[in-house]
């Protein structure tokens, strides 16, 4: 670009930040369907639903490169570079964390034991829904920039990711109620089961802790 | 040696014209792009409308507001005493054929190589270049030059501040507030109004004095008020048939604001090649009129000698010309590559330039209109209005002007001795 004006505006990245952030959430309800055959013990759908969350983990990693060879430290951005590439960084978690579930569940062929279907899909609901309410904060950004960051829309966002903060609540609620069921099959189901299902568990609690804090990365970037 | 005004008057004079026609040529192709982009990449006008204003105000600008930086350039730098001019009045064109030739010659290579070159600098470098080289360095007005060098620095940095705070309050009263929409329809008119008060005000206090028009400050400001109040009369009359899409979720109720605005930078638009024809039209016309100044009185220096209209026709068909043939592409170009800034950031930031060049002009001054541009899109950054911005290109503008000075004035000395070597 030889133009001084023209050459002076750079690709703004919250576009692809929000493209990026797309994906993440969509790996999160792809893991959903995933174990949702996974729990009625059909593998060879489970393998199916697995690979297409290998798929979306490699595309938001293209995403996330090519957001990075964008992002020059000569840009001026209206935010701290490095808060925005933690952004990144935090939302490029989920689809990775995703990966690592359903590859735990799917090599080992592990059997989700009936009385932990209920709870399970219960929990997972919960983080679907953290992780929605990431999608919709970091789809904020085209009218925080708008608004310059300030105002009735920086308030508006700040209360949304309050209320992220009531969903982890309720999350850690109905991890424990997991928990306890899971505790109680001690002696019906292998010891190994419990251990595989036990990191099952934490691995979804990471999904739900990861989307809890791209909402307060948001946060930090508003305010930088 | 007058006899070589009086021999060849004619021949310097037609040779004037086409070298003045050539760099308002580059001027039309180039500079007015970068001042019209804005409002055509923010969609507030079309290309073809873009062209029209610019062709309309670019010669009001140099008509109205125009005389003092071409007087400067004309007889402001040198000092015709100290030359020598008045026993040598052919040094004086030799000198000015030289600069207009050399600073259109570099912008065309400059330009090819896609160097963000100004032609103001390019066309003060080749005047100092010649009258230190080839005449004395003594003939040179050093004051003038170190506050038009001054000016380069400031220009940007002025309307860099004008351009934060103006944006800043946009913020305030319409953005961040429950009903932008309804706010935005409230205040643009105001907007409008600043933009013509403005304009009128500062062209009227500073530059219309060669017009033949002397009025009192406390005319001007009456006059600049009912400038104002009409072009805020047109404003409301087209905000009229802005309507807000109705049951739109947030996104597109912004979309419906900036719409508001886009209506608002077409009057930017206006005050910004108001602005630039104010300033940059007399790179063109200021050698020019200092060769027909020459010729026509047949070596008599008289630096006081109006403006002939003719001379400024020129150098507003010649930017025409340039825009036409040219300049619409680099328009496209760069209304493709801008569609980041929208227009409630775009007007911020060509009001806030409009009046920084503006004010140069009244004074005198001549600046590069892209340079202060590209001030006051980065105050809209400092504001945190715009995604992301080349900060690098700050650094090749800076790099430009070191090289652009002493390229235009090597051009212009080896241009001076070789048409004095001609025709003595």
């Amino acid at each position: 670009m030889t133009n001084p004006i023209g050459a002076l505006f750079g690709r703004s990245p919250i576009r692809p930040i929000e493209s990026h952030m797309d994906k993440a959430h969509g790996s999160v309800q792809q893991l959903g369907e995933f174990l949702q055959v996974a729990i009625s013990g059909d593998w060879s759908k489970a393998a199916a639903a697995h690979d297409l969350i290998v798929q979306a983990e490699q595309d938001a990693d293209e995403m996330k490169r090519d957001i990075r060879s964008h992002l020059p430290n000569s840009l001026f951005l209206p935010f701290s570079r490095s808060d925005l590439l933690e952004l990144l960084r935090l939302q490029d978690r989920l689809p990775n964390l995703c990966r690592d579930v359903s590859h735990l569940l799917l090599t080992r062929q592990t059997k989700i034991p009936k009385p932990l279907s209920q709870p399970l899909q219960n929990y997972f609901s919960c983080n679907l829904e953290a992780s929605a309410e990431a999608h919709t904060v970091i789809h904020e950004l085209d009218e925080l920039l708008e608004t310059g960051f300030r105002g009735k829309e920086a308030e508006l966002v700040q209360r949304l990711v309050q209320q992220m903060d009531a969903t982890e609540r309720a999350c850690e609620e109905k991890e424990n109620v997991l928990r306890k069921a899971l505790y109680q099959l001690e002696g019906e189901v292998s010891p190994v089961d419990i251990i595989y299902l036990d990191k099952l568990i934490e691995g979804l609690g990471r999904i739900m802790a990861t989307s809890h804090r791209i909402g307060g990365q948001l946060l930090l970037l508003i305010s930088s | 040696m007058t006899e070589i005004v009086s021999q060849y008057g004619f021949l310097f004079l037609a040779l004037a014209c086409l070298f003045g026609f050539f760099m308002a040529y580059g001027v039309g192709a180039n500079d007015v792009a970068n001042a019209m982009g804005t409002s055509v990449g923010a969609r507030a006008i079309t290309i073809k409308q873009a062209i029209l204003i610019a062709m309309v105000f670019e010669f009001l600008g140099a008509w109205l507001a125009g005389g003092e930086v071409t007087s400067t350039i004309r007889s402001g730098i040198i000092d015709v005493e100290a030359a020598g001019f008045e026993e040598r009045p052919e040094l004086l064109i030799f000198g000015m054929l030289s600069s207009l030739l050399a600073a259109g010659i570099w912008l065309l290579i400059a330009s090819q190589l896609g160097w963000p070159v100004s032609t103001t600098h390019s066309i003060i470098g080749a005047i100092v270049g010649f009258a230190v080289v080839g005449i004395s360095a003594d003939s040179v007005v050093w004051g003038q030059i170190v506050s038009i060098v001054a000016s380069w620095v400031v220009s940007p940095v002025f309307s860099g501040t004008i351009a934060f705070f103006l944006f800043m309050t946009v913020q305030k009263l319409v953005l961040s507030t429950d009903d932008p929409f309804v706010n935005a329809k409230k205040y643009v008119p105001y907007y409008i109004f600043l933009v013509g008060f403005v304009i009128a005000m500062v062209t009227l206090v500073k530059g219309l004095s060669h017009v033949g028009l002397e009025i009192t400050y406390l005319q001007s400001a009456l006059i600049s008020i009912l400038v104002g109040l009409a072009t805020m009369a047109v404003g409301i009359f087209l905000l009229r048939q802005i309507k807000e899409n109705p049951g739109a979720n947030r996104e597109d109720r912004f979309r419906s604001v900036e719409r508001v605005f886009g209506v608002l930078m077409i009057f930017t638009a206006c005050s910004m090649a108001f602005a630039h024809g104010s300033n940059d039209v007399a790179n063109a016309i200021g050698p020019l009129a200092a060769i027909n100044g020459v010729v026509q009185s047949g070596g008599v220096l008289d630096a006081e000698s109006p403006l002939p209209t003719w001379v400024l026709l020129l150098g507003g068909a010649g930017i025409v010309a340039g825009l036409a043939t040219l300049g619409y592409k680099v328009i496209a170009t760069i209304g493709r590559n801008i569609t980041e800034l929208t227009p409630s950031r775009g007007f911020a930031a060509e009001l806030a330039a409009a009046t920084t060049v503006v004010i140069a002009s009244g004074t005198g001054i001549p600046v590069s209109t892209t340079h202060t541009l590209v001030g006051a899109v980065l105050g809209v950054g400092m504001a945190r209005g715009i995604a992301a911005l080349n900060v690098r290109v700050v650094g090749k503008i800076f790099l430009s002007w070191v090289v652009t000075l002493p390229i235009g004035a090597a051009l212009s000395i080896i241009f001076f001795f070789l048409l004095s070597a001609i025709f003595n």
